[in-house]
């Protein structure tokens, strides 16, 4: 789960055309592959591009600390948006864009840089094996000396903007993990779904220059791969996405799609250190937001409780920086957070359409 | 105040009664202003333009990087300097051609595009999608779709006979252009792959790799500025050469207006005593005078800059291809009236119209009431101002000769012509009026000896038609001669310049070495002779390194203006440079002089060893060894070709390369199509001097016909004695005619010399200055017998009308006249 919305709207709604492709008829994939239930994951080839489905994302989110304890946030995302079905055309006319946002937090700031590219021409793109997916010079790609069957477990993560540049190597301790019903995410009562998988087990280190200082960082990082063609229904607004570490060693994903009926959609999964998962349901699941932060002309809720009755979870989160605001092209709240009640660790907190 | 007012009405009732003259008056002015505010609105057209291309990419903060060498960049460089954090955006400008109009295309990348700027509009808020997804879209403002005559949604066919995409009207679009996006501009304009700038939307970051680091030397960084100083000093003498013409076409309207003046002065000479003697003031005369002359001035120079801009629009194709093609200038058409040049053409009719109009207000002013017409008196005082012409002549040859001597500028080059053609004109009367005593001498019959005396005493009158004519027959002449002698020396210099059958560029390097090695296995390839380039800036100036294989092709082919014996060894030993005659005039270096190159690695001195001829190069250019360039620039790239191959094979092999290769060829073209592009950029520069040229022939014709007019009226107060002496009205009417033929002629015969003299100053003077190259001095004799008959055609189709309607005079309208005036 992701800030894919945003970027749906970035190209929905400036044109007519698309909008329309995406608004109300719910069936009308416009050309593009559908996703559907009990189609398996395929890995290796499943980390590349997807370029018959619409949208898809490459999203890291890492909790790090310094030597001295202090606690950051790095955000590194890649999205793919394809303005027309059919096959990938060559050059200029190649009908995606793509888009990088990069961030990085700390308690008294938040840097974040924007970056666009076309495809077809070698500025953007994403290979499955060896895995490289990049923007101009941010790079998620493996790791230079890392067998090429690796895939995704042995990664390096890059990306710059203002004042700010990291480089960071990941290595997992854990599985790739399926999201959702093996992989595919249910967003909404209609039907709309991604084919969604994580991977949450990184131990991410390496080095942040922040306004011309260098910072060692080391922490616990998390990656989501999604990829989907009708992902939002009409009366979905935004939603609200967590991804927690306990420090247990367990891991969580939550996130509910606020819907104007009143009726949102929430979903999760349970990830147990192993990496066995438990897919948790609406009805199992409370966020209750706590307290809103005015930040970017908004309100926004920044503190939350977080219940999961069938594990029995009852937390409350508080964010590193409430001003974690995404002031892209297309705005959203999005930065670490830490939490503490039932069970304690770090975690990332999304949310849109506010 | 009333007074004034009815004689300014009892004055302009003059014109009414007289269309013709008021149709010459008219037209001189109107043709006059037209052709200087014509040029004024073409010169003024493309600076705008200069300067719209240069904040187009300059807005917001922004910077370009451009090639180093050669018009395009190879998109890889772009995805390359991306990779390594350099945010750059890719741009491809062109001048695309809408049913003979020229319009300045961009294409740009919309997401990289920096913000803020003028192209800044397109990112706010754009529709990128439909911008940049086939079929896609142009952007254009508001006044460029009113040009083109479409509104949105339109698609607008180029003249190349592509399709733009549909275009969108957007008041945010950078003024004055069409833009779309760089993929689709990469296809109308058939350079897929190839980019013309990189925008660089911010200083990189100290941490960023270096330029030199990423594309090695291919690219340079723009210095704020400089791309329009460069544009500004290479068109510089073109749009000198434009007005200079310009110029010329206007001074010989005002002879045309200064007749029509002189005519209608003549014949209201008694309108005005009348009106002195019923008690109008000199003071109120005077006023309804000038103010006589500022309303036609108004009217006549508002039809002129209202033709001077349709003038402009017509040349403006022409200009704009050959600016293009020379300099890399893109000016756009779509001509704006602007108020300031509308009031400057108006302003310039005015000023014309005073002067033309000086010597008659003064005769009127001071005509005592009860004077009479005196022709003989007339003569008289001409004699003493033609030995002043004489003398003021010889002071303007003067002044030409010392300008052509210690002149060393553009400048001082037309000065050499302007003295050398003021000096012609004055002298013109001086040599007709020797030349008309000589025959007065000769001859003893009573008829004979009035035929010339008359044709003196009527020179003044006729002087200013003549000269006018004089003027125009020696540009037409010296201009002609210039154009041709070009053409000939350009046919024949392009010929052994273009030795290669096939030239073809690779889009990098790897892609080179493939097609080379595959070239050697085709037997029909007879050399392959590749070549490489680079730019420098010698003393400032920019100057093209260009590394060439010495291939016997060259040594027995390459014209050359002076060579050592030596120079092919030298060159080939990487120690001797071959250098345009522009590169050798500009730093004044001959052969065996020292030329120091600075290289990456400091300066490199080569010794010239020969001197070439580099034909409408505005840059300099220096011919090394293509081994030594590699080893001093290793960075430029090894991309253009020249092959030999046995014509006959050329378009199988051209083909064979096509299908081999694709788009990994970036051009390629056969010595014919290159000889016809390069010919077609001459064709168009001198397109415009022919068309100004031509038109002053038209407004000279018109001075004889207006002058010939004001004759008429006053003829027949000469004529009438010779008539009333017994001789006939045809006779005299044949007398007429063959004055005007034999002035006219005489005239022409005079004007071969000074056009010749034009020619060569405009050979060996000004076109030295202004483009760097000296053409050979070339004379066409049949374009002078074509001159000659032009001018006699002139003068007989001129002369008809005053002549018929001396014919149809009648004897008592003689008599009357003969009565009333002795």
């Amino acid at each position: 789960m992701s800030a894919k919305w945003i970027f749906f709207a970035a190209l929905a709604f400036t044109s007519p055309a698309l909008a329309q492709g995406y608004a109300g008829l719910g069936d009308d994939a416009g050309g593009f592959e559908r996703v559907v239930p009990g189609k398996p994951l395929v890995f290796p080839q499943d980390f590349g591009a997807h370029p018959k489905f619409r949208t898809e994302w490459w999203y890291v989110t890492a909790n790090l600390t310094d030597e001295t304890g202090a606690s950051y946030g790095v955000q590194w995302t890649l999205f793919r948006q394809a303005s027309a079905p059919g096959e990938e055309r060559q050059g200029w006319a190649n009908q995606n864009v793509w888009m990088g946002h990069a961030a990085v937090t700390s308690a008294s700031e938040h840097l974040f840089a924007e970056t666009f590219a076309r495809g077809g021409v070698g500025q953007a793109g994403v290979t499955a094996q060896p895995f490289r997916a990049w923007i101009d010079d941010w790079n998620f790609s493996a790791q230079d000396n890392a067998p090429p069957d690796s895939g995704l477990s042995r990664v390096k993560l890059s990306a710059s903007g203002e004042n700010f540049r990291y480089a960071f190597d990941l290595v997992a301790d854990g599985p790739l993990v399926r999201q959702g019903d093996n992989g595919f995410s249910l967003k909404s009562d209609d039907g709309r779904a991604s084919y969604y998988f994580s991977q949450p087990f990184y131990k991410i280190a390496g080095v942040l220059t922040l306004r011309g200082k260098e910072i060692k960082l080391s922490g616990r990082a998390w990656m989501d791969r999604e990829w989907s063609t009708q992902y939002l229904a009409a009366s979905q607004k935004g939603w609200d996405w967590f991804s927690l570490h306990f420090s247990g060693g367990e891991k969580l994903m939550l996130f509910r799609m606020r819907d104007t009926s009143g009726r949102d959609f929430r979903s999760g999964t349970w990830i147990s250190a192993d990496g066995a998962t438990q897919k948790l349901d609406r009805d199992d699941i409370a966020l209750t937001p706590l307290e809103q932060t005015p930040v970017a002309g908004r309100s926004v809720p920044t503190r939350w409780r977080l219940q999961v009755k069938s594990r029995g979870l009852d937390v409350e989160t508080a964010p590193l920086n409430a001003a974690s605001f995404m002031a892209t092209s297309f705005p959203y709240w999005e930065g670490p957070i830490a939490f503490h009640g039932s069970q304690q660790g770090k975690g990332y907190l999304e949310m849109t359409g506010y | 105040m009333k007074q004034i007012f009815w004689t300014f009405v009892t004055l302009l009732s003059h014109w009414r009664r007289r269309p013709g003259n008021f149709f010459a008056l008219f037209v001189g002015l109107a043709i006059a202003t037209a052709l200087w505010s014509g040029v004024q609105a073409l010169n003024a057209q493309a600076r705008k333009s200069y300067d719209r291309a240069a904040s187009v990419f300059s807005g917001g903060g922004a910077q370009s990087l451009v090639p180093t060498s050669g018009a395009t960049i190879p998109q890889e460089l772009f995805v390359k300097l991306r990779l390594a954090g350099w945010k750059v955006s890719p741009a491809l400008e062109a001048t695309v051609l809408v049913r003979g109009t020229p319009f300045q295309l961009i294409g740009v990348e919309p997401l990289t595009l920096p913000r803020g700027g003028q192209l800044g509009g397109l990112v706010d808020g754009g529709d990128f999608s439909a911008f940049f997804a086939p079929p896609g879209q142009v952007i254009a403002p508001p006044e460029v779709l009113r040009d083109l005559g479409a509104k949105d949604g339109d698609r607008i066919a180029l003249d190349t006979g592509k399709s733009l995409p549909p275009l969108r009207s957007s008041a945010q679009a950078p003024p004055g252009l069409l833009t779309v996006d760089i993929g689709v501009a990469q296809t109308l304009l058939g350079r897929p792959g190839q980019m013309s700038r990189l925008i660089l939307r911010q200083p990189p970051d100290n941490d960023a790799p270096s330029l030199a680091s990423v594309v090695g030397n291919a690219l340079r960084l723009l210095p704020a500025g400089e791309e329009e100083a460069d544009l500004k000093r290479l068109t510089e003498s073109f749009h000198l050469n434009l007005t200079a013409f310009g110029l010329l076409a206007f001074l010989v309207g005002l002879f045309i207006v200064h007749a029509a003046f002189g005519l209608a002065f003549e014949q209201r000479l008694g309108m005005v005593r009348t009106l002195r003697a019923v008690g109008v003031s000199t003071r109120a005369l005077a006023a309804a005078l000038f103010g006589e002359v500022a309303l036609l001035a108004l009217v006549a120079g508002g039809f002129g800059v209202a033709a001077g801009f349709w003038l402009a629009s017509a040349l403006l194709p022409n200009v704009a291809a050959s600016l293009d093609a020379l300099y890399g200038a893109r000016v756009a058409g779509g001509l704006t009236l602007d108020p300031t040049w509308l009031l400057s053409g108006l302003g310039i009719a005015l000023v014309g119209a005073l002067v033309a109009a000086a010597g008659g207000l003064a005769k009127a002013l001071r005509l005592p009431i009860l004077a009479a017409a005196q022709p003989f008196a007339w003569r008289q005082a001409q004699q003493v101002f033609m030995r002043r012409r004489a003398w003021l002549a010889l002071l303007a040859f003067g002044a030409a000769f010392a300008a052509y001597l210690w002149g060393d500028s553009l400048y001082t080059g037309f000065a050499a012509l302007a003295g050398l053609l003021f000096g012609a004109a004055l002298l013109l009367p001086v040599l007709l009026s020797a030349a008309l005593r000589l025959g007065e001498s000769f001859s003893s019959a009573p008829l004979v000896n009035w035929f010339w005396a008359d044709s003196r005493q009527q020179l003044p009158g006729l002087a200013l038609a003549l000269t006018a004519l004089l003027l125009a027959f020696a540009t037409n002449v010296g201009v002609g001669g210039m154009v041709e002698g070009f053409r000939q020396t350009f046919a024949h210099w392009l010929d052994e310049r273009l030795a290669a059958e096939v030239y073809y560029e690779a889009a990098g390097a790897p892609e080179a070495r493939r097609i080379e090695a595959w070239l050697a296995t085709r037997p029909e390839v007879l050399a392959v002779l590749p070549s490489a380039r680079t730019s420098v800036r010698l003393s400032g100036w920019p100057t093209e390194i260009f590394g060439m294989t010495p291939h016997e092709t060259f040594r027995a082919h390459f014209p050359m203006i002076d060579q050592a014996p030596d120079a092919w060894e030298a060159l080939q030993r990487g120690d001797g440079a071959l250098i345009s005659e522009q590169l050798a005039r500009r730093l004044k270096l001959g052969l065996g002089s020292s030329l120091d190159l600075p290289t990456a690695s400091g300066i490199w001195r080569v010794k010239v060893g020969g001197v070439f001829p580099d034909y409408g190069n505005p840059r300099g250019q220096a011919r090394i060894d293509i081994d030594a360039l590699t080893r001093h620039w290793p960075d430029a790239p090894r991309v253009s070709y020249g092959l030999r191959v046995a014509p006959q094979e050329t378009p199988r092999l051209i083909a064979a390369m096509q299908a081999e290769f694709g788009e990994k060829i970036v051009r390629i073209a056969d010595q014919a199509a290159i000889k016809k592009i390069s010919t077609r950029i001459f064709e168009h520069t001198f397109a415009v001097t022919t068309a100004l040229n031509t038109l002053t022939l038209v407004v000279s014709a018109i001075a004889l016909l207006a002058s010939l007019t004001t004759l008429g009226d006053t003829r027949l107060a000469q004529v009438a004695p010779v008539w009333a002496s017994g001789v006939s009205r045809r006779r005299l009417a044949q007398l007429e005619f063959l004055r005007v033929l034999a002035l006219t002629a005489a005239t022409a015969v005079l004007a071969v010399p000074l056009g010749l003299g034009l020619s060569w100053c405009l050979v060996a003077v000004v076109n030295v200055q202004a483009f760097g190259w000296r053409l050979p001095f070339e004379i066409f004799p049949w374009q002078w017998a074509e001159i000659l008959a032009l001018a006699l055609l002139t003068a007989a189709i001129a002369s008809i009308a005053p002549i018929l309607r001396f014919v149809r005079t009648t004897p008592a309208q003689l008599a009357r006249i003969f009565a009333n005036e002795r």
